[in-house]
C-alpha cells in the first residue's frame, strides 16, 4: 500500500511555535490510503501539536499540507471537515449532556423541510452505524456522560465514520479505555483499515499502538527523530527513538535525528 | 466483552421488568416519561400556593390573585426564557433589568413624545412602532454585549455588570430622569387589565385551540415514532396525557374567566352601552390576559429555538462541552452573540409589558430584575455549570418566585423581610436541586 505515489495526506517542514518556544519545529509525516502512521514521542513531545494544526485546530507559521497531492488550505476544524480529516480526541470530544444521535450530528444535523431538527431521521441512522460499530450499544436516549468510556469513544468513532472520513486522527484513543474496551477499538481500526481510510494514531505508549500502525513516525522536542516500517524495526528500537533520538538501521532519520559523534 | 455486555443488559430489563411490576407509580412516570423534576416542582409550586391559600385565610387561591399572579409573572418569565439560553452557555447576563429600563424608556418617549408629534396622538400605528424601536434597541445592545464577550474574550459577568450599569445610566439619560407617562392606548393593552385581556370567549377559544394543539403533538410525535419503529408509550399513557394537558389549560382558561371587571368599571362600561344595570351586578369575564398570553407565545417560541431548531442544539452543545462544539465545527461564537441579542429582544418584550402595566416608563424600572430573573432560571433547573436547563422550568421557576412575593404581600408582611424570603428560598432550591442530581446520577 505505501508503494503508492500520492499520499493521502503529506504535511511538509511544519512548523509552529507558541510565545518563542518551537512546539514544532520542520516537521514532514505522510499517511497513504488504508494505511495507519503511528505518531510516537515523549508527552510535550509535539505530536498532538502537529496533528492539531491538521485537524484545523492550531494554524501552522510554517510548512505545506498536501491532501491527496494538493496543497489544501487547512485554517479551522471546518475546513479539515471539508478534506475529509475527523478527528477523535484524548478528551473524550463529545458534548456530555445531549444523546448519542445529537453528538453524532453535531455541526452537521439533518433538518426536516421547514427548517426544523429532524431528530427521528437521525436517531433512526444512529442506530444504523451504532448498530454496525457497537451491536450492544442500546442507549440512545440518554445524554452521552451516562455511558461508559468504551461507548463515548465508540460514539465518537461512529460520529466520524457517518460523514464519510478518509483521514482518520486517532489521539491517544484508548487513554481512557479499559483493555476490553481496547482491544475493541483495536478492532474497529482494522475494520476501517480495511475501508481504505488513512489513520493517524498519536500514543505515548508504543505498546498501544505497535501492533496496529504499518509505519511508525518518532518525535522528540518538536522534531522528527525518523520514521520506519514497523516491520522493520523491533519495540525496543522503537523506545530508543522515543527516548534518545538514536535512530536505527531500518529507519529512514528526520532533521530531530541524534547527531553521531 | 461480549458476555459481561450480555450480562449487564440482562440485569437492566429485569431491573426494569422488577421496577415495572412493582408499583404502580413508578409504572406511570415510565409509560407516559413525565419528567419526575418538573413534577416536583409543580409540586412545591402547589404547597405554596396551599400554603398561602390557608395563611392568609382563603385569599390566595381565588380567580382574582390568580389572574394578578399571572400578569405580575410576565415580565419576568419572558426574560427567564432567554436567561436559560444564557445560562446554558456558561454565561450570565446581570444587565437584563438595565436593558428593560433601558428599552422601556425608549418605547416610552417613542409614543409618548416623538411619535404623537409626528402621527398625531393615538394614531393605530404608535404602539406598533414602539415596540419595534424597542425591539431593535433591545437586540442591538445585546449584540454589543455579545461581540464584546464572544470577540474580545471579556467574561460575560463583567460585560453584563458593566451592562447593568450603563444602561441604567443611559435610562435616566433619555428623559434627564423623568417618568415618561401616559402610554399609548393601545400598547397599554401588553400590560393586561381590564381592557387587556380577551373576555370569556376568545379565551375558551384559546383554551380549544391548545387542545386541540396538544392532542396533535400527541399524535405527531407517536406517528414519527412508528415511522421509525422506536418504542412507543402505551395508548393509555397518551391519553392520560391528553386528558391532563387539556384539564390544565381549560382549568386556567376557566379561572381566568371567573375573574370578573371590577364594579365601577363594569357599571361605566353599562351606561356607556345604555346596558340596564342587572340585580346582581353586571358580570364580565377578563379572560386571559394579553401579557400571559405574550408570555405564553414566548414560552413556546422559545422552546421551538432551544429544541427543535440547530441552533438550540448549539447552545446546548456549547454548554456541555464548549471544546468538543467548536471542534465539530459549530461556530460558538455567533452563537453566543445571538444569544445574547435574543435576550436583549425578550427584555424589550418584558419593558413593553412592564411599562403597559404601570403606564409609565420611568428610571428605576426593572431594577433587581436581573436576579428575579437568574433565580427563576436556576429554581427552574437552570444548571450554573451549564448544559442543563429548561424553557418550561425557568417560566415555572418565575411563577414560584411571584407567588412568593404577592403571597407575602398578601400577608402583610414588609418588603425587607420579603427579599430575606426570597433570598432564603433561592439557596434553598438550589441546594434541593444539587441533591437531587448528585442522586440522579
Amino acid at each position: 500500500m505505501t508503494e503508492q505515489t500520492t499520499p493521502l495526506v503529506e504535511m511538509k517542514n511544519i512548523s509552529i511555535s507558541f510565545g518563542g518556544i518551537h512546539a514544532v519545529e520542520n516537521a514532514s509525516v505522510d499517511l497513504f490510503p488504508g494505511e495507519v502512521v503511528a505518531l510516537l514521542g515523549h508527552n510535550g513531545a509535539g505530536k498532538s501539536t502537529l496533528i492539531k494544526i491538521l485537524s484545523g485546530a492550531y494554524k501552522r507559521d510554517n510548512g505545506d499540507i498536501m491532501i491527496n497531492g494538493e496543497t489544501a488550505d487547512i485554517r479551522n476544524p471546518r475546513d479539515a471537515k471539508k478534506y475529509g480529516i475527523e478527528t477523535i480526541y484524548q478528551t473524550l470530544a463529545v458534548a456530555d449532556n445531549v444523546d448519542a444521535a445529537a453528538n453524532l450530528y453535531l455541526g452537521r444535523e439533518l433538518q426536516t423541510k421547514w427548517g426544523t431538527l429532524d431528530d427521528v431521521a437521525m436517531e433512526a441512522s444512529a442506530r444504523e452505524v451504532m448498530g454496525r460499530l457497537n451491536p450492544n450499544f442500546k442507549r440512545f436516549k440518554e445524554p452521552v456522560k451516562a455511558l461508559s468510556g468504551g461507548q463515548r469513544q465508540s460514539v465518537a468513532i461512529a460520529r466520524a465514520i457517518l460523514f464519510d472520513a478518509r483521514i482518520l486522527i486517532m489521539d491517544e484513543p484508548t487513554a481512557a479505555l479499559g483493555p476490553q474496551e481496547t482491544a475493541q477499538v483495536g478492532d474497529l481500526i482494522k475494520q476501517l483499515k480495511r475501508e481504505g481510510i488513512g489513520i493517524f494514531l498519536i500514543s505515548h505508549d508504543i505498546h498501544d499502538v505497535f501492533d496496529l500502525a504499518d509505519r511508525v513516525f518518532v518525535m522528540k522536542n518538536g522534531k522528527v527523530v525518523g520514521h520506519a516500517r514497523t516491520e522493520d524495526v523491533t519495540k525496543d528500537e522503537v523506545l530508543g527513538m522515543i527516548i534518545l533520538g538514536k535512530v536505527p538501521p531500518g529507519a529512514t532519520p528526520g532533521p530531530g535525528a541524534m547527531k553521531v559523534v | 466483552m461480549a458476555e459481561t455486555m450480555q450480562s449487564t443488559t440482562n440485569s437492566k430489563t429485569s431491573a426494569a421488568t422488577g421496577q415495572a411490576d412493582g408499583n404502580f407509580v413508578a409504572r406511570f412516570f415510565r409509560a407516559t416519561e413525565i419528567d419526575t423534576r418538573m413534577l416536583g416542582m409543580i409540586g412545591a409550586l402547589l404547597i405554596i400556593w396551599v400554603g398561602f391559600h390557608i395563611l392568609t385565610g382563603g385569599l390566595f387561591l381565588t380567580p382574582r390573585n390568580l389572574w394578578n399572579l399571572s400578569v405580575q409573572t410576565a415580565s419576568v418569565a419572558v426574560m427567564a426564557t432567554g436567561m436559560v439560553l444564557v445560562i446554558v452557555t456558561r454565561n450570565i447576563d446581570l444587565s437584563v433589568g438595565s436593558i428593560l429600563g433601558f428599552t422601556g424608556m425608549i418605547m416610552g418617549v417613542l409614543q409618548s413624545r416623538l411619535l404623537p408629534e409626528l402621527l398625531g396622538f393615538d394614531h393605530p400605528a404608535i404602539w406598533i412602532i414602539a415596540l419595534a424601536g424597542g425591539l431593535i434597541v433591545g437586540a442591538l445592545i445585546g449584540t454589543l454585549h455579545g461581540v464584546i464577550i464572544a470577540f474580545l474574550g471579556v467574561p460575560s459577568f463583567i460585560v453584563t455588570l458593566g451592562g447593568l450599569l450603563i444602561w441604567r445610566g443611559a435610562t435616566w439619560f433619555v428623559t434627564s430622569g423623568q417618568t415618561v407617562a401616559p402610554m399609548d392606548v393601545n400598547f397599554r393593552l401588553m400590560g393586561g387589565g381590564t381592557e387587556g385581556s380577551i373576555g370569556a370567549t376568545w379565551s375558551w377559544i384559546v383554551g380549544g385551540i391548545a387542545c386541540l394543539a396538544i392532542i396533535a403533538a400527541i399524535i405527531n410525535a407517536r406517528r414519527q415514532r412508528k415511522r421509525f419503529s422506536f418504542p412507543r408509550r402505551p395508548v393509555w399513557a397518551e391519553y392520560v396525557l391528553v386528558a391532563l394537558g387539556c384539564i390544565i389549560v381549560l382549568g386556567a382558561v376557566s379561572i381566568a374567566n371567573d375573574y370578573y371587571w371590577p364594579i365601577n368599571i363594569a357599571r361605566r362600561y353599562a351606561e356607556a352601552n345604555n346596558i340596564a344595570w342587572p340585580e346582581g351586578g353586571l358580570l364580565i369575564s377578563q379572560g386571559i390576559a394579553i401579557p400571559v398570553l405574550m408570555a405564553i407565545a414566548v414560552g413556546i417560541v422559545m422552546t421551538f429555538i432551544a429544541t427543535r431548531l440547530r441552533f438550540g442544539r448549539y447552545v446546548f452543545a456549547i454548554g456541555g462541552n464548549p471544546e468538543a462544539a467548536e471542534l465539530a465545527g459549530i461556530k460558538t461564537r455567533w452563537v453566543t452573540v445571538k444569544i445574547f441579542a435574543l435576550m436583549g429582544m425578550l427584555c424589550a418584550i418584558a419593558a413593553a409589558i412592564s411599562t403597559a402595566r404601570l403606564n409609565a416608563a420611568t428610571n428605576a424600572q426593572g431594577e433587581l430584575d436581573e436576579l428575579y430573573t437568574i433565580a427563576a432560571a436556576v429554581i427552574g433547573g437552570t444548571s450554573l455549570a451549564g448544559g442543563m436547563g429548561s424553557i418550561a422550568g425557568a417560566m415555572l421557576g418565575a411563577l414560584v418566585m411571584q407567588s412568593l412575593q404577592s403571597g407575602m404581600v398578601l400577608l402583610g408582611i414588609d418588603s425587607p423581610f420579603q427579599r430575606i424570603v426570597v433570598g432564603m428560598v433561592l439557596v434553598t432550591a438550589v441546594w434541593l436541586d444539587t441533591v437531587y442530581r448528585s442522586r440522579a446520577k
